[in-house]
């Protein structure tokens, strides 16, 4: 058995649970002395796996790989850069989700039960985002009905839009 | 409405009725909210947090729950005032390191607490005494619909209500219940249950949140998941799981009182004893047989009542709260003679343990809530 970090002949096994699941390191006799593995008291298993330990645990750092493939990304509204993000996981402002859409489904992978909500929906505010989302649909398709010279069709979206905008009054 | 006024009465959720549950303290709710086209309090410069706290602020003092709410910005406020607000669960122990720019407003009875600019810039929480999470939910929501109106909130049609941090999306909802486990603890039960619960993605935690260690046979369930799931849907299953691990504490009770009523009886009557008789003790050994104290509450050893009086103890034991108590900044060993000296005061008429309860011939426990002066 080799050790974890170098490719010398392990002799310290050690295996602890963390997070509910078991974790193994191989470690050879000065990796171990390294990481302070002696000395029960300031050595932790969840520390070297949750940060620099990245044979261990692939998956936990692919993550962390895939994040910098974005690097450059600003969020135009708060400023919240790529950087700050690989930083702090968090996010600077509402817009930031739009921005950094793709890191985000990356971040949310296996974080919690579902990746679309599915719960309680502010109601004034939405009610009338999707209204404006729906007549901004609506008028390209009348600019269409227009252009084709489908008047009855254009009169109709018209009165659609009318409609809509009536009540977001 | 003044510190002292609000702090001078015990919330009403310590010592609100008791449920079916007796070793379910208190539920809790947290609703995480933000607004839209502003920075999360975390990123955003000193400026525009005070900008946006002026926006949440009048929004929140003018809720109709809130009228004559306790309403402060963390810079008015002292440490030691602080630190009662964290012991008493109103705000948190990251919001307390904060100053200017962040607030709290604390309704009059402390059922509702609202945190201005923590993590984000709205944290909303609502405490019940015993198993209600359904109850605290919809009273909570009830608040915060009122205040959506008033407030644009940052959200997104598939990712819900956004947050600073991501695990928090969603639903924004974090519920959670603080049980009392002596039972499964003293049958040496209490691992498999904790690992089982951890096991279905619901976290369990000390007395004071997060990386906090389990004080006086107190646990916290909470649900980790806050995305993907409907609040029903993620409030009934915590429901449910806390009501099995409760009734796992009450077997594990009424089996040890059958099968060793004596260890029982010799803890819970050193517990007394200690309690009764110390003029010197620290906050952990306090807590310790505040545990045993209740336990005998609900066995029978001693009037049911104990129980709300060990749980309003068990805040006024607590450092900050014998420093406001003394009125001046204490020493350790001050603190612990005060803290001794508190205790005395309030158990002085309490009369020593009804051992009747172990003897099973004489009389019958009752398994619901174990008294037998009840039958």
């Amino acid at each position: 058995m080799k050790c974890d970090f170098c490719d010398t002949k392990a002799t310290v096994f050690l295996t602890q649970l963390i997070e509910g699941q078991m974790k193994k390191v191989c470690l050879c006799e000065t990796c171990a002395k390294e990481k302070g593995v002696t000395d029960p008291t300031g050595f932790s298993l969840a520390d070297m796996v949750l940060t620099n330990f990245q044979k261990l645990v692939p998956t936990m750092n692919t993550n962390t790989e895939e994040l910098s493939k974005g690097a450059g990304k600003t969020c135009p509204d708060c400023g919240f850069t790529m950087e700050d993000l690989r930083k702090v996981r968090r996010f600077g402002c509402g817009s930031c989700y739009g921005v950094f859409s793709s890191e985000v489904s990356m971040m949310l992978r296996g974080m919690h039960k579902g990746a679309t909500h599915a719960g309680k929906v502010p109601e004034g505010l939405f009610a009338s985002q999707s209204r404006h989302r729906q007549i901004k649909e609506l008028r390209v398709k009348l600019e269409q009905a227009i252009l084709t010279e489908d008047y009855e069709a254009a009169a109709r979206l018209r009165d659609e839009i009318n409609q809509l905008a009536s009540l977001s009054k | 409405m003044r510190f002292t006024t609000l702090i001078r009465h015990p919330a009403d959720w310590m010592t609100g009725v008791q449920t079916e549950h007796c070793a379910v303290l208190t539920s809790r709710i947290r609703l995480a909210r933000n607004l839209q086209g502003h920075a999360f309090p975390g990123w955003a410069m000193k400026a525009q947090r005070s900008e946006t706290l002026a926006i949440l602020q009048p929004a929140v003092e003018g809720l109709s729950a809130m009228k004559d709410a306790f309403s402060r910005e963390l810079s008015e406020l002292t440490p030691v005032q602080k630190q009662v607000l964290v012991e008493r669960h109103l705000i948190s122990r990251e919001h307390a390191a904060r100053g200017e720019g962040s607030a709290a407003v604390i309704e009059r009875r402390q059922s509702f607490s609202i945190m201005l600019n923590e993590e984000d810039h709205l944290r909303m929480q609502a405490i019940r005494p015993g198993l209600q999470l359904t109850q605290a939910y919809e009273s909570l929501s009830a608040l915060d619909t009122e205040l959506e109106k008033k407030l644009e909130y940052a959200f997104d049609p598939n990712l819900g209500y956004l947050t600073t941090c991501p695990t928090n999306l969603g639903t924004g909802l974090r519920a959670s219940s603080m049980l009392h486990l002596p039972g499964l603890v003293l049958s040496d039960q209490i691992g498999p249950v904790l690992q089982a619960v951890n096991k279905i993605g619901l976290a369990v935690r000390g007395l004071y949140g997060e990386g906090t260690e389990s004080l006086g046979n107190l646990y916290q369930i909470s649900n980790q998941s806050t995305l993907g799931e409907s609040e029903e849907v993620i409030i009934s299953r915590l429901e449910r799981v806390i009501a099995q691990v409760a009734s796992h504490e009450q077997n594990a009770r009424e089996k040890l009182m059958e099968d060793d009523p004596s260890m029982v009886a010799d803890k819970i009557g050193r517990a007394y004893g200690a309690l009764r008789y110390a003029h010197i003790i620290d906050s952990k050994e306090a807590l310790t047989y505040l545990s045993l104290l209740r336990l005998g509450g609900n066995l029978g050893f001693f009037p049911l009542e104990t129980v709300h009086l060990c749980d309003s103890l068990l805040m006024d034991i607590q450092q900050a709260h014998l420093q406001l108590h003394a009125g001046t900044k204490l020493s350790t060993e001050h603190r612990d003679t005060i803290r001794a000296e508190i205790l005395r005061s309030r158990l002085q008429s309490f009369d020593s343990p009804d051992i009747r309860v172990t003897n099973h011939n004489e009389t019958k426990r009752q398994p619901k809530d174990g008294n037998p002066e009840n039958l």
